[in-house]
């Protein structure tokens, strides 16, 4: 299976199974198209089309008729004259990229597909939700006001260390482990945050493993002591910020509570409910991300932070994003991802929101041409910046990017992942919290539901009949089985809108490469 | 005249045999930490 697109000037052939991206001309471009067609015709046999290109000459003079009365008709803006030995030479070396295996080639993967129900899964990360609770009061919040469908509540030190024994405990050889903190709004329990990482700290020695902790904030809570711990401690911090002022005010507004506050006597101040949150947020994101990187951030120097607070360039934690929702209020996000550039921010992600459709901010089908748009502009504007910055859907890793394995299963939620609640329950994902049937254990008693897990091991992208002609599965793994679940009440179904995002998300990010390889 | 450029990307086949270690993060863009793999 092919995909051939236009984007930007460039002509990119993708080839599924193999993984190969070419960057092609427009007559190169016509004679995949006519393979395409000829193909179709023989219902899909590739194997026979080109074994007739090779031993008849009828097949050739077919595709060279064609390309040249597209000549005549004026498409090909060539300044010399395409000639009847230049189309089968192109014919040929794309016989040629057909024998190598890097065009049109078979899908080699599917039998492994459903070995992967009967493989010993390790698990090899989990999601504390360390907080139920948050100071915000998100309108669009999957988790509604982080609590998931329950009451508000912390996790105690004892759970959260419960929870990394049980990591350690059920990863097997994994050597690399990950704990994500996560709520609500974890720094609303800091201390047990804390607490936690010296303790898994603590094991890493003798368990041989190495663990690497993140956190997801809103930002409310931020002080010179969270900035110092998650310079020290965090390979990544997750910045919420919407972008624009008026943007993000819209929907992230304070739940009321005292927060730290740098200009007050005793370094807090009371928020009343209902404060839009960004002026609280950027200059504490600002002072977080100076310090982490090292490099000053819209008005604030690094010289300006206590030489006490780590500096993540010492520690080699210099990653961050900033992570911002857009919904159908602001379909212009590229201007609110110029926006946070603007404040100095240089690496960013910006999601649709994911929100049932009678909701006032839900993205609409009359939408999505717009989002395309703005998927377009965004991926030229970065390619024109002198100042680079990235964006989170955008960095592919072509040559270095992940296995085969990977790319058939996924995120690993239910099976490798998990998400832990204060009360320590297990669920296959921190976007599954609170669906009781979807409950699967606890961190005492381990997998109970492993129906359940089943279900999520088998849950690939070749267990969705709606994939099997799609040609960006390998890039997304048949997509994220929460949004299936919440779109089609089955985590084998497909998120339709969600799936037309993301395939021209790698149109465009593999666009970027293949201008940046024109470029060298 | 050459019509046809090709990128450098990893080879999912033989990704089958260096794959799976299963070290990486919890896709497209999630680096592969399978440094031997990466070096093939």
């Amino acid at each position: 299976m092919i995909h051939q697109y236009k984007l930007n000037g460039y002509n990119v052939v993708i080839d599924v199974y193999s993984g190969a991206i070419h960057v092609v001309d427009d007559v190169a471009y016509d004679i995949i198209r006519l393979f395409c067609c000829k193909i179709d015709e023989l219902h899909g046999d590739t194997e026979m089309f080109f074994a007739n290109l090779k031993d008849d000459s009828n097949s050739v003079d077919e595709i060279v008729k064609c390309i040249l009365g597209n000549l005549a008709l004026g498409m090909y803006e060539e300044s010399e004259e395409i000639t009847e030995e230049e189309i089968i030479e192109c014919c040929m070396d794309l016989v040629e990229l057909y024998e190598k295996g890097k065009l049109f080639s078979r899908d080699i993967f599917r039998p492994n597909a459903s070995m992967l129900k009967e493989r010993h899964t390790d698990i090899k990360a989990l999601c504390l939700h360390v907080s139920h609770a948050c100071d915000l009061t998100c309108s669009y919040c999957f988790a509604g006001q982080g609590r998931f469908k329950g009451p508000a509540a912390l996790m105690t030190e004892e759970v959260a260390k419960r929870a990394v024994d049980y990591l350690i405990e059920n990863s097997g050889d994994r050597r690399n482990l990950e704990v994500d903190f996560f709520g609500g709004e974890p720094l609303l329990n800091f201390d047990v945050v804390k607490s936690v990482v010296e303790y898994a700290r603590s094991k890493e020695g003798e368990s041989n493993k190495n663990f690497r902790f993140t956190l997801t904030t809103n930002g409310m809570g931020i002080n010179d002591e969270v900035i110092d711990f998650v310079n020290r401690e965090c390979h990544n911090v997750v910045l919420s910020l919407d972008g624009r002022k008026e943007i993000h005010d819209r929907e992230r507004r304070a739940a009321g509570s005292k927060v730290p506050d740098y200009n007050s006597s005793d370094g807090y101040t009371s928020v009343p409910r209902g404060t839009g949150s960004y002026d609280i947020i950027v200059p504490k994101f600002q002072r977080l991300v100076a310090a982490r990187t090292g490099k000053d951030c819209g008005d604030v120097k690094v010289s300006d932070i206590p030489t006490w607070v780590t500096r993540g360039s010492d520690t080699g934690n210099t990653n961050y994003y900033m992570r911002g929702t857009f919904t159908h209020y602001n379909t212009d996000f590229t201007k609110d991802i110029l926006h946070m550039t603007e404040l100095g921010f240089d690496e960013l992600s910006m999601e649709p929101v994911v929100a049932s459709h009678d909701s006032e901010f839900a993205l609409t089908e009359d939408d999505l041409p717009i989002i395309f748009e703005q998927y377009e502009i965004l991926a030229k504007e970065m390619l024109d910046r002198e100042k680079p910055f990235t964006f989170y859907h955008y960095m592919l890793d072509l040559s270095g990017g992940p296995c085969i394995y990977k790319r058939i299963s996924g995120c690993g939620s239910g099976t490798e992942y998990f998400a832990v609640t204060p009360q320590g329950e297990l669920y296959p994902c921190h976007q599954f919290v609170g669906e009781a049937e979807y409950l699967m254990g606890d961190i005492w008693n381990g997998i109970v539901r492993t129906d359940v897990r089943d279900e999520f091991k088998m849950c690939n992208v070749y267990a969705r009949p709606e994939c099997d002609d799609c040609w960006a599965k390998l890039y997304c793994s048949g997509g994220c089985a929460a949004n299936a679940y919440h779109a089609t009440g089955s985590i084998l179904g497909t998120y339709d809108y969600g799936c037309e995002l993301f395939k021209k998300r790698i149109e465009c990010a593999i666009m970027m490469q293949v201008a940046r390889v024109e470029e060298l | 005249m050459k019509r046809i450029k090709t990128l450098e990307t990893r080879d999912l086949k033989k990704s089958l045999e260096n794959g799976g270690c299963g070290e990486c993060q919890t896709v497209a863009n999630q680096p592969c930490e399978n440094l031997e793999a990466k070096a093939e």
